[in-house]
């Protein structure tokens, strides 16, 4: 690290964005949309921030920060403790892992998000229905699925800009 | 990252930081399970943990859930001006029809107090209640939960009831200093003691994280027809009989559905109301006693 504290401060500032926007994310889902029919289906957006910094920019959202992230989301969303936990970490290690085959272009990203959101709400869906003890709905989740997947090109914009913006440097 | 510009063996270093960063992460992996194990069992120290995390996002919720309200209350009001006529005659009707009842309930309520003077009745405690913001709506399709911006702080307990005007939407089943958390009917986890209205016949409600919850235990002989009217059953005592829930929406191959009367998404205050019951939900112990109890309240019909 080289430069003077207030520029250090300021490289921290920026570097804690990826974290910034997945904990924005984590509260935007939970707030009540008053929309008829739509907190069921809500799309999970937290998992988008969670893959594309995965493929982009692992190195500012660390594995034991997506696992604490997920924790928290979990603590929110009152979902049982520790899915979402194993659910961040595991797009994390699919995603880092083929993160030169994915960082290639946005059709890319988009064609392994579309493939890894899918398992990753599946061991969701599997891991609580284990903890709560019973069988969840699933016509519910594929929605959710489907809604996650029309948010991600959006976001995935949107995280472009934020990382060229302010974290080219870096 | 710092590269180690100046190591003598990057190759085993790089190996080296590679086996680490895998062990991290099975640990994490790990942990992600033992988190899973010791929030079922509900440890004091995790309650705690639990406690301070929403306690601290449910003002961040708060101030983020107001955009949305503000834009339903404005969709609210634009259709409302479009009904005004309608109303207005529906209302006139509806008002003369409820001054009738008035005069009858006046009767009623005369009528009752007599008797009890000369029975000696016992009354049931007097409710009283608190109303509360919902400032989350969580949980997508594994929970069925709200928050709301009232806690500890403001007298809530857990296991109160949680209306919206006449009807019973939910419980509490967390409650942090100036937040708590709603479990609704609608829930996988909420059994509810419940009975038809016209013929008294008892079932427990179950959550099935759909609009719709079912009756199971429903006595095979009842008669049950869609449009029955559905209350609670008092059954267990942690709620008082008759707060309205809902009416039966479809009975198909035996198994009854229950439409609720308020739906989450019109849900924007609600009231926490303490009837004074001790019930048989202990508020200080565990917390998945909460729908156990119900169900004991269940098998003992």
């Amino acid at each position: 690290m080289r430069g003077t504290p207030l520029q250090r401060l300021e490289m921290r500032l920026r570097h804690a964005l990826p974290i910034v926007i997945t904990l924005f994310l984590i509260l935007i889902v939970s707030t009540p949309m008053r929309l008829p029919g739509f907190a069921s289906i809500a799309p999970q957006l937290p998992l988008i921030a969670v893959y594309y910094w995965a493929i982009f920019r692992p190195d500012l959202l660390r594995p034991w920060v997506a696992f604490l992230l997920g924790a928290v989301a979990d603590i929110i969303s009152g979902t049982p403790l520790g899915v979402s936990s194993l659910v961040f970490l595991a797009i994390q290690a699919v995603a880092d892992s083929q993160r030169r085959v994915l960082g290639r272009s946005f059709l890319m990203a988009m064609w392994g998000f579309i493939l890894i959101a899918a398992g990753a709400m599946a061991v969701e869906w599997i891991m609580s229905s284990l903890v709560l003890v019973t069988v969840l709905p699933i016509k519910a989740l594929i929605f959710q699925y489907l809604m996650t997947l029309t948010f991600y090109p959006l976001l995935a914009w949107v995280f472009v800009r934020a990382q060229v913006a302010l974290l080219r440097r870096a | 990252m710092a590269m180690m510009p100046h190591s003598g063996v990057p190759g085993r270093l790089a190996t080296l930081r590679q086996l680490a960063q895998r062990f991290a992460f099975v640990a994490l992996v790990l942990a992600s399970f033992m988190l899973m194990l010791l929030g079922k069992a509900d440890t004091l120290l995790l309650e705690r943990v639990r406690l301070v995390v929403q306690d601290t996002a449910a003002p961040v919720l708060d101030v983020m859930s107001r955009p949305a309200a503000a834009i339903a209350r404005l969709v609210d009001a634009v259709s409302e001006i479009a009904r005004i006529r309608a109303d207005n005659v529906r209302l006139k009707e509806e008002n003369e029809r409820l001054m009738q009842w008035q005069t009858v309930a006046r009767r009623l309520d005369e009528e009752n107090r007599a008797l009890h003077n000369q029975l000696n009745f016992i009354p049931d405690p007097s409710a009283h209640f608190v109303t509360a913001r919902v400032v989350g709506d969580t949980g997508g399709a594994f929970v069925d939960s709200m928050l709301v911006n009232a806690g500890s702080h403001e007298g809530i307990r857990k296991g109160e009831a949680v209306m919206s005007g006449e009807a019973m939407i939910g419980r509490i089943a967390e409650v942090g200093m100036h937040f708590s958390r709603v479990l609704l009917l609608t829930d996988i986890n909420s059994h509810l003691p419940v009975m038809l209205e016209s013929s008294h016949a008892k079932a427990i409600m179950a959550g099935e994280n759909t609009d719709r919850p079912r009756l199971n235990y429903l006595s095979p002989n009842a008669v049950i027809q869609p449009g029955d009217r559905v209350v609670t059953s008092g059954d267990g005592g942690a709620f008082p009989p008759g707060l309205p829930i809902g009416v039966i929406s479809s009975v198909q191959d035996g198994v009854a559905k229950v439409e609720p009367y308020v739906h989450r998404y019109q849900l924007e205050y609600v009231a926490v109301v303490d009837y004074g019951l001790p019930g048989v939900i202990d508020t200080d112990s565990s917390d998945s006693s909460d729908s156990d109890s119900s169900s004991d309240g269940d098998q003992s019909q």
